[in-house]
């Protein structure tokens, strides 16, 4: 049933400002502050009008917290993971969804058991993967005693090694490597009438024909969703990055902007600190509000 | 050589075989015409000589050559889906052009051949709409048009008339049966609408759990049925099927509440119970039996009469002419020759009947 009287919509109307303008206050403190010269800090009550050394506090921001190299990590990793993650949901859950195959039903589950063991849960051993990617082959071929035999025999060591520490893959694979996606398109996927399969196969189009003609192109509007998704929650990836990098070489945004915080017994420059943070929250702002008219766009011209 | 032969071709989903060993040859250019009640497995068979199902046993051919195991993409046909299978996210011309792009058919050549059906069809205005800014008849004839393009040696339609409303199903029907007039294309057509299967067929093909009880033309079908379940699917209304008891010598038939009638030709085998078939239009107003009337129904082009014949009820056609009132009773007559007999089994049988000398003579 739906409620339409004027008072009810006043209430609930009153209701979500009230919650809105709570949820922005500390926003709004942050924005401004970051416009403070740094001698305005120390006033009481809080200024709460902006001042005019945004630019200033930016720059300084940008060059002590060594920002170019991590906007540049940042954007590169969470571009990295928005694309792999999209390329290899669509493409799995038209594996399950459209093919027979033997095993079909447990690579299901081995896929769907991934959705509850988050990468926080399964971390240690996840690190221990993008140390040594082919530490799997390595412990298969000790546990055969391939090793041995090859050292016997050619008096070589056999000592797999693919280390993924400091480097674009370690930051980006192990997030790639989850099943939510897989599970959207999965959803969408069992949407979509047999027929239109049926049809691409009469008229001469193969698997993948058929996949990147038809099945990609209808599913815009959820890639376009989950790239929102995937772009923020990869640009916001914290305590990853801080693991599997060593060095600033590799370091992301929000980890540089935790080097930009004022230490216990330093100078504390808030307004310069607050202005990195407005600079790590500017781009997945960015795109959700252009990706939303995206939507919108692709809600408008949903077809039949 | 016919274009399409079954033979012996049986299917089986999951243990459970719903076509049993089906044979049925479709000679070059004809319209062949697939009827049956849903579940009969005549869309399965369809789908068989399309590749979309695997053949279980027995063997489909096209032109002398065994399909059962060459993809759908080699067999050249095209098929026409129950709800069109349009690509929703591309226009009418991509849509028509696609099997043409995906067989790289030069751009050029492609607009050509999608303007020439597009004319054909009367799409031309609309080559540049998507289906969903479509009617449901404009969508048809884009699914349609995309089978045309390829110019495949058989055409398939799966039911593709069930989603239209009645004016524009026989607008269409006599779209398509223009078409294949004017193209000659092998079509098999599978329907559960016995005005389109008689109306398109030059060859119906009744079906019924997943056997072929008779194929023939629409008028042998019509006139003589091969079971008393084609006599009791097609005609709109059915034929009267009504229970009959053969005498003991098996040169007369008692049939109920019509009476008493001579069989010509060879003397009934045994004395099992029989079935007697009587069209509703081969009856009419008359001196012969008298049965009560249970309801009268307008048809505007004549009135259908429900007559209470034992536990059934026998349905007779008053022609549009006849507009005397029908009273509580209504005495009927008809040729007894029109009169068809069916074993106990279903199949016809080929015994004629004529009506008992004294009683015409009375």
């Amino acid at each position: 049933m739906i409620e339409n009287t004027r008072v009810l919509n006043i209430v609930t109307h009153a209701i979500l400002i009230a919650a809105l303008l709570v949820m922005c206050f500390p926003l709004y403190v942050l924005a401004v502050t970051a416009t403070l010269p740094y001698e305005r800090l120390g006033e009481v009550p809080k200024p709460l009008v902006p001042d005019t050394h945004l630019t200033a506090n930016i720059r300084e921001a940008w060059v002590r917290g060594n920002f170019g190299i991590y906007f540049l990590n940042s954007l590169v990793t969470a571009t990295l993971i928005t694309l792999g993650k999209i390329a290899l949901a669509t493409i799995t859950a038209f594996a399950l969804v459209y093919f027979r195959f033997p095993g079909r039903t447990l690579a299901f589950w081995a896929i769907f058991i991934t959705l509850m063991l988050p990468l926080e849960v399964r971390i240690v051993p996840t690190y221990e993967v993008v140390a040594n990617a082919l530490l799997p082959a390595q412990q298969i071929l000790e546990w055969t005693g391939m090793t041995w035999l090859i050292g016997a025999l050619s008096g070589v060591e056999v000592a797999l090694q693919w280390n993924m520490i400091n480097s674009y893959w370690g930051l980006t694979l192990p997030l790639i490597a989850t099943a939510t996606g897989t599970f959207l398109f999965r959803q969408f996927y069992l949407t979509v009438p047999d027929e239109l399969a049926e049809a691409a196969k009469l008229d001469g189009a193969g698997p993948m024909r058929f996949f990147l003609d038809v099945l990609l192109p209808l599913s815009r509007t959820n890639i376009a969703a989950l790239a929102v998704i995937m772009f923020v929650a990869g640009w916001n990836q914290y305590l990853w990055p801080l693991l599997v990098t060593t060095g600033p070489d590799y370091r992301t945004l929000t980890l540089g902007l935790t080097f930009l915080a004022p230490d216990a017994d330093a100078v504390g420059d808030w307004n310069v600190t607050l202005a990195g943070a407005l600079i790590v929250m500017l781009p997945p702002v960015l795109v959700v509000v252009l990706a939303q008219r995206w939507f919108v766009k692709g809600l408008v011209n949903a077809e039949k | 050589m016919p274009e399409v032969e079954f033979d012996r071709v049986e299917k089986t989903f999951g243990g459970t075989r719903v076509l049993h060993g089906v044979s049925l040859d479709i000679a070059q250019g004809a319209f062949a015409v697939i009827l049956g009640p849903s579940g009969c497995g005549k869309s399965t068979l369809l789908r068989m000589l399309a590749g979309l199902e695997r053949v279980s046993a027995g063997e489909v051919r096209l032109n002398g050559r065994r399909m059962n195991d060459v993809a759908a993409k080699d067999r050249d046909l095209a098929m026409v889906f129950q709800n069109y299978a349009l690509y929703p996210h591309m226009t009418v011309a991509e849509n028509l052009g696609y099997a043409l792009k995906v067989a790289r058919v030069p751009r050029t050549e492609r607009a050509a051949r999608v303007a020439e059906v597009a004319a054909t069809l009367q799409l031309s205005e609309m080559l540049d709409r998507r289906p969903g800014q479509l009617s449901g008849g404009q969508r048809q004839r884009v699914a349609m048009g995309r089978a045309i393009i390829r110019r495949p040696r058989v055409f398939l339609f799966d039911e593709p008339l069930s989603n239209l409303d009645a004016k524009l199903r026989t607008q269409m029907r006599i779209e398509i049966k223009r078409l294949h007039l004017k193209q000659g294309v092998t079509s098999l057509f599978v329907t559960h609408d016995q005005v389109e299967a008689m109306t398109l067929a030059d060859r119906l093909v009744v079906m019924n759990a997943g056997r072929i009880e008779q194929a023939g033309t629409p008028s042998e079908v019509y006139h003589r049925p091969a079971s008393a379940f084609v006599a009791g699917f097609l005609g709109t209304p059915p034929m009267n099927l009504i229970p009959a008891e053969p005498t003991a010598d098996g040169r007369a038939v008692e049939v109920e509440a019509l009476g008493r009638f001579v069989v010509e030709g060879p003397a009934l085998p045994g004395r099992a119970p029989l079935i007697a078939g009587l069209r509703p239009e081969h009856a009419s107003r008359g001196p012969g039996v008298s049965l009560p009337v249970e309801m009268v129904e307008e048809l505007g082009n004549g009135r259908l009469v429900h007559l209470r014949c034992g536990d059934r009820l026998v349905a007779v056609m008053l022609p549009e002419g006849d507009r005397a009132p029908v009273a509580d009773r209504l005495s009927i007559a008809f040729d007894p020759d029109r009169l068809m007999l069916f074993a106990a089994d279903g199949s016809a049988l080929p015994q004629r009947l004529r009506a008992i000398a004294v009683r015409t003579h009375a």
